[in-house]
């Protein structure tokens, strides 16, 4: 039996307003194995980021839990929200606004390292590892948000979320924001990732075509439900949903 | 026949500096000119150029730009105005942020029409319901008396093809009209668009970075890098066939759907 990295049971998250209550998940359940990529697709306002928040533990459920490595982690906190983070790491839309503007690219990739109690001199060695593993150049250590293209920005990125070597990684959007062919670059780069055993993938994308490159598994969301989950080409060749088969239908 | 719109070598420069180097094309009446190009290529520069919308800093330095035999680049602010609007309509990637938050879109789809024409507001809101209409707008009455903040993304952007289309422009540019819309909505938006081509015979420049959106709509192409054209022609040709390098890993890039 293989591993299960990250179990969702019966997930809901109601955000209050003055205006009344808005449910942005409605009752998910999932689970993400080792070594598997898990997608989320969906339009806007159709809770995938929520969704991915709630697993964080950025925000907390209204209901439900989560489980990392087999531990609960749903009402986790200071120190074992701390060692949860060991696990699991995230990445971002907005690389460079995912980096402390004031830091380089290389202390925001080391601070991780540190905390985890690597010593300072296996820091740097493993730092420019990492950059190269990531495409970039050990120079970028030395480089500011602001000075690196949107792409490089995201390759640090990359790079600070393997650094402690997390069971799973968390990615929402992480092309968006980019051009077509840097996308395309990081798409390579990650799956390059995936092959090497990087571990699991939580991957958060309302680009269907993405999912299906990276993802072995795509749940659809729709209005804070997930209504259909499957393998990315079942999902598209054969959508059992209207909204799914109107969701594949409408990418030009 | 002569073009509707021409630009002739254009450069432009932002304090000196040459953002959009020597670029040619035409559009001719009813045709929709696609272009293309990563962030920074100079697209959204070429978009301003035509509407005089470059600031201070900016500036057209050589070449020319043509509309019905008009040089636009030449052309005095007072005179351009009058071509802005009823001659060339003009679409933004967001459309909420383009209209006034604290007045409702039908008082400034009327302030938009009556800064051309005399013409009464019941005359101004029957004509935009026409084309809400058309555009996927059924409940009109309502959307005329709405806040930007009331109404979804997409509303917005129709509302904004609405206020460029009420004056039946000959040519309509439209700057990433679909980027800011989800999947579902871009795809009834390029429809839309479409089909008032279709209804009106307008040309359309489309500035995207979306391939699909271009595969869908254009009949030509011209793709950007740094400023430079790297390719320009049939949108089939362009597509599948380019010459150049980057247009081809351009091209490349782009993800497709694989269906059984």
């Amino acid at each position: 039996m293989t591993e299960t990295i990250l179990k969702a049971e019966h997930l809901t998250k109601i955000f209050s307003t003055e205006k009344g209550s808005f449910p942005a998940v409605r009752d998910i359940s999932f689970a993400v194995k080792k070594g598997e990529a898990l997608g989320i697709v969906g339009e806007s306002g159709s809770g995938k980021t929520t969704a991915a928040r709630l697993v964080t533990g950025l925000i907390r459920p209204t209901e439900g839990k989560i489980f990392l490595m087999g531990q609960e982690i749903t009402k986790a906190k200071g120190r074992e929200l701390r060692k949860a983070y060991r696990h699991m790491q995230m990445i971002f839309q907005m690389p460079a606004e995912s980096f402390d503007p004031r830091y380089t690219l290389g202390s925001g990739i080391r601070e991780s390292l540190r905390n985890a109690g690597m010593s300072r001199k296996e820091t740097e060695q493993r730092v420019r590892e990492l950059l190269v593993q990531c495409g970039l150049t050990p120079e970028f250590t030395g480089k500011y948000p602001h000075q690196v293209s949107g792409g490089e920005c995201q390759r640090a990125a990359i790079a600070r979320a393997l650094a402690i070597r997390p069971e799973l990684l968390i990615c929402d959007e992480p092309t968006s924001a980019l051009d077509v062919t840097v996308q395309k670059q990081i798409l390579d780069l990650l799956l390059k990732l995936k092959r090497e055993g990087a571990g699991s993938f939580l991957f958060i994308c309302h680009d269907l075509a993405l999912v299906q490159a990276f993802c072995d598994r795509v749940l659809v969301m729709h209005e804070g439900r997930i209504v259909e989950s499957g393998t990315p080409d079942e999902i598209i060749s054969s959508p059992r949903e209207e909204y799914t088969r109107r969701l594949v239908e409408s990418v030009l | 026949m002569e073009p509707l719109l021409c630009a002739e070598h254009i450069t432009v420069c932002y304090n000196g500096i040459p953002v959009v180097k020597d670029v040619s094309f035409q559009v001719d009446q009813g045709e929709i000119l696609g272009i293309v190009g990563e962030s920074g290529s100079g697209k959204s520069t070429i978009i301003k150029a035509v509407l005089g919308l470059l600031g201070e800093s900016g500036m057209v330095t050589r070449g020319d730009i043509w509309y019905k035999g008009e040089n636009l680049t030449d052309m005095p602010e007072k005179r351009r105005r009058k071509y802005l609007g009823p001659e060339i309509g003009t679409v933004f990637q967001d459309s909420k942020a383009a209209f006034c938050p604290v007045r409702t879109v039908g008082a400034q789809i009327h302030e938009a029409v009556s800064a051309h024409e005399k013409i009464k507001k019941e005359e101004t809101k029957r004509r935009a319901a026409e084309i809400m209409e058309k555009i996927g707008l059924t409940d009109h009455e309502r959307i005329w008396n709405s806040y930007p903040f009331e109404l979804s993304g997409g509303m917005n952007q129709r509302v904004g093809i609405c206020t460029a289309m009420i004056m039946n422009p000959g040519l309509l540019l439209a700057d990433e009209p679909t980027s800011a819309l989800d999947v579902t909505v871009q795809k009834q938006v390029a429809e839309e668009l479409l089909m008032m081509r279709r209804e009106y015979h307008t040309a359309v420049i489309l500035v995207t970075h979306n391939i699909g959106l271009v595969k869908k709509m254009a009949d030509k192409i011209l793709v950007l890098k740094d400023g430079q054209v790297r390719d320009y022609g049939g949108a089939g040709e362009v597509l599948e066939a380019s010459g150049d390098a980057y247009t081809r890993e351009l091209m490349d890039s782009v993800l497709t759907l694989k269906k059984k």
